[in-house]
């Protein structure tokens, strides 16, 4: 009995000693099949692309790593950002600058790399400003917002920032037409005096500055999307419009009565010919454009006081308007330029146009109808094919390079795979959920990279742990180098993605500046050396000349400061070396930190309410001695005799 | 009893099996050293200088090195006193020239590999020597700046 008894003791030990003995990494083994081993970026390695993704509603861009889906910066663009001192710093303050005054917030939308040849450059991203309507240009070099300009006559800057084939234009179209120029008129008189502005805003290839080129005054539709022609069609930009029936109310149900609206297809070289023989007109308009001035290390506003516009009815050829079911969304053109896509969110099918038959038919003048002078070519002799049922609420497409294209359908909420010469479906993958935007990086480009696809969905529902009632927003990998796309991975994105860009790290990792360089540094409040820190009043003004550097300010002991002084602290990053940036906050601002990059000077305004002794401190964690990098400044009644001094002892 | 010595036996073997692999895994036992007695003036240190020739002092070389070292080194350096790291006056008496350019153009690597810059990152209660990108051209003529304070 005793032996039966151990017996059964020993074998249940050893069944335990053997379970417990399977090492840890079996039991969860990442097996050839595991997507998980295809997201996975090992600690201190980085990710192959760079995604570049809209901030929506959040006014902002996002980077991320790919395949990973790694959040690596926000970049304030059209927000303020208490964290970087975006929109509160006396240098940046101007960048949010409009015709209606600052504003702190947008709705930005659709991300645009730079392209030479057709192919992204690296050089910079545009992003648009939805509400108040504005462009910005990224520099990634540095990562940060160089330039913003605002359009003028636009009410609602949707149908933008799409870029030609050698960065020569970024479009911005309104999605909302109004009286142009503005004027105090009925709604209900919206046939008669509303026009869409199609605006074109020049490149210089050198710097990047941007400038209103030119505006075409289109009839009042709502322009939505847009995309430049490459290859053969190079020199053609094409914009979707839905409300072809020009209503100003209940659009949900009164825009969507017509078969078909259009795709304005428009010939940008013939623009540039009918400026130059003088055939525009110039109209008054307000508008700003705000600019980073890299050797004062600050944002400047310049203010624009009028627009050249091009009239369609002056200007034959053009502008041509291909029909297409039904309220196009997107509009996406194929590698090699001769393919036209238009997502009609309520149409059962999807229209492809052909640019050479487009071509054929504008050359045998097989016009439909004329409205306002533009020709309307006949649907049949430019469709290239029908995509028949391919899904419910196209939205958006972009190609692989490989012949293929990928669809996002919002209300069957999923992205399908077609064949882009003959139409035929291929495969087709659910998206959690609603899906809206997509990108393969290179995807609106002459070559895309391909491999992989990030769908921009409109609804997570039930994907994350639940966060009260909003949820985040959300992005999905999918992995298209095979036949069939396979869903790799889920992250979550700020604000509601609108579109985005991918391209390979080696693009833009070797450009990437690591510090600014002192010597190169020409702000106005610069100190470049620490004996040079000081305090000047200027009557009610004090400027707080401060340097910091591991880890201390210099001075740290400020006094005579007076209730009621506009105190500017303008702080220089002494270091020189990289990744070493230092904060600097002071008690009761009423605005934010300063994040200070090494070699970089930034001014924050203090207006002190009460007498006092009040500290300023380092915000960002710089070194072991970090939580000794502090100082005071003593505040006296306004009336007082301190005087002022300043120390570092 | 046969049985049961066969199952003890699959028992040890399968017990040391699996505990003999956590035992590779051990680390083994850490082994202090006393730090060796180091000659600063024969003490090289770490980094792109390997050895240097010095002749007499090159006055012109001397004065640049005055401006650059107080470009970029005057925020944690004074000449006569101590500050947010050691004097200078007299450096050159008390340190090898190439461990002095190396400490300008490798902090950060010095400071974890070189006994006498990790003492004086110590005594200066850890403030770390701030790596300013200097070339070894502005490194050479701080150098020479520093031969001057005696």
């Amino acid at each position: 009995m005793r032996l039966k008894h151990l017996l059964l003791l020993m074998s249940a030990c050893l069944i335990g000693i053997t379970f417990s003995c399977k090492p840890p990494s079996e039991k969860g083994k990442i097996s050839t099949t595991d997507v998980a081993s295809r997201v996975y970026v090992k600690p201190g390695e980085y990710d192959e692309f760079y995604a570049i993704i809209s901030g929506g509603f959040s006014g902002q861009l996002s980077i991320y790593g790919l395949p990973s889906g790694r959040l690596l910066r926000v970049i304030p663009v059209f927000s303020q950002d208490p964290e970087k001192a975006y929109g509160y710093s006396e240098e940046t303050k101007p960048m949010l600058n409009t015709s209606f005054g600052f504003i702190p917030w947008d709705d930005s939308h659709h991300p645009e790399l730079s392209m030479t040849d057709g192919v992204p450059d690296g050089r910079w991203v545009f992003i648009n400003g939805n509400n108040t309507p504005r462009i910005a240009r990224i520099d990634l070099t540095t990562f940060e917002t160089a330039e913003i300009i605002e359009i003028p006559n636009s009410g609602g800057n949707h149908s933008s920032p799409f870029i030609t084939e050698n960065s020569e234009y970024v479009v911005a179209g309104t999605r909302f037409s109004v009286p142009i120029p503005q004027k105090d008129i009925p709604i209900n008189t919206y046939k008669e005096n509303f026009k869409g502005a199609l605006s074109f805003i020049s490149i210089d290839p050198k710097d990047g500055e941007m400038d209103v080129a030119f505006q075409i005054l289109m009839p009042g539709y709502d322009y939505d999307l847009a995309h430049a022609g490459k290859g053969k069609s190079r020199d053609w930009v094409f914009f979707t419009c839905y409300n072809s029936e020009q209503e100003h109310s209940l659009l949900e149900v009164n825009a969507s009565q017509k078969d078909k609206d259009f795709i304005a297809a428009i010939n940008w070289k013939k623009a540039e010919e009918y400026l130059k023989q003088g055939k525009f007109k110039t109209m008054p308009a307000e508008y700003l454009r705000n600019y980073h001035d890299d050797e004062k290390q600050m944002a400047f506003s310049e203010r624009k006081s009028s627009v050249k516009v091009l009239i369609p009815s002056d200007c034959p050829d053009l502008v041509y308007y291909l029909p297409t079911p039904k309220s196009p969304h997107g509009v996406d053109v194929d590698p090699t330029g001769e393919y036209i896509v238009g997502n009609g969110k309520l149409s059962s099918d999807m229209s492809v146009h052909s640019f050479t038959k487009m071509m054929e038919a504008i050359k045998n003048k097989e016009f439909e109808t004329t409205i306002d002078g533009i020709p309307v070519l006949k649907y049949d002799k430019i469709l290239s094919g029908i995509v028949k049922q391919p899904g419910l609420g196209p939205l958006h497409t972009e190609f692989d390079g490989r012949g293929n294209a990928y669809t996002t359908f919002f209300i069957s909420s999923e992205v399908v795979k077609w064949d882009v010469k003959t139409k035929e479906i291929l495969d087709r993958q659910p998206c959690y959920y609603s899906v809206g935007h997509l990108m393969i990086p290179g995807g609106d480009s002459k070559k895309p990279w391909g491999k992989y696809l990030v769908a921009m969905n409109k609804i997570t529902k039930d994907r994350y742990l639940p966060t009260g009632p909003e949820l985040t927003q959300s992005a999905q990998l999918y992995d298209i180098s095979g036949d069939k796309m396979e869903l790799l991975l889920d992250f979550p994105t700020i604000g509601e993605p609108h579109y985005a860009q991918g391209i390979p790290a080696n693009l833009i990792e070797p450009n990437s500046v690591k510090y600014y360089k002192l010597e190169d540094n020409h702000h106005p409040h610069v100190i470049r050396k620490e004996n040079e820190a000081r305090v000047e009043r200027k009557g009610k003004e004090v400027h707080v000349y401060l340097g910091a550097i591991r880890s201390h300010f210099a001075p740290d002991n400020i006094e005579g400061i007076k209730v009621g002084d506009k105190v500017y602290f303008h702080v220089t990053n002494l270091e020189q070396d990289w990744d070493v940036p230092h904060g600097f906050s002071v008690m009761g601002a009423r605005n934010s930190e300063l994040l200070i990059m090494p070699g970089q000077t930034e001014s924050l305004l203090w207006e002190p309410m009460r007498p006092g002794i009040f500290p300023f401190y380092c915000t960002d964690f710089c070194s072991a001695l970090h939580q000794e990098m502090q100082g005071y400044i003593r505040v006296s009644p306004k009336n007082s005799k301190t005087k002022l001094k300043w120390s570092l002892d | 009893m046969r049985q049961y010595l066969l199952l003890m036996s699959l028992f040890a073997f399968l017990f040391m099996a699996c505990g003999g692999k956590k035992e590779k895994n051990k680390t083994s036992p850490i082994t202090r050293v006393a730090p060796k007695k180091i000659d600063p003036l024969k003490d090289k240190g770490v980094g792109p200088i390997k050895s240097l020739k010095l002749t007499a002092i090159d006055k012109k070389l001397a004065e640049k090195g005055k401006k650059e070292f107080e470009a970029n080194c005057t925020a944690c350096h004074k000449v006569d006193k101590n500050y947010i790291g050691p004097a200078l006056k007299g450096v050159t008496e008390r340190r090898n020239p190439v461990w002095i350019m190396n400490m300008i153009l490798n902090p950060e690597v010095m400071v974890k590999k070189n006994q006498l810059a990790k003492e004086l990152l110590v005594k200066f209660n850890g403030a770390p020597m701030a790596n300013q990108n200097l070339t070894e051209e502005q490194a050479r003529s701080i150098l020479e700046y520093f031969r001057t304070l005696k």
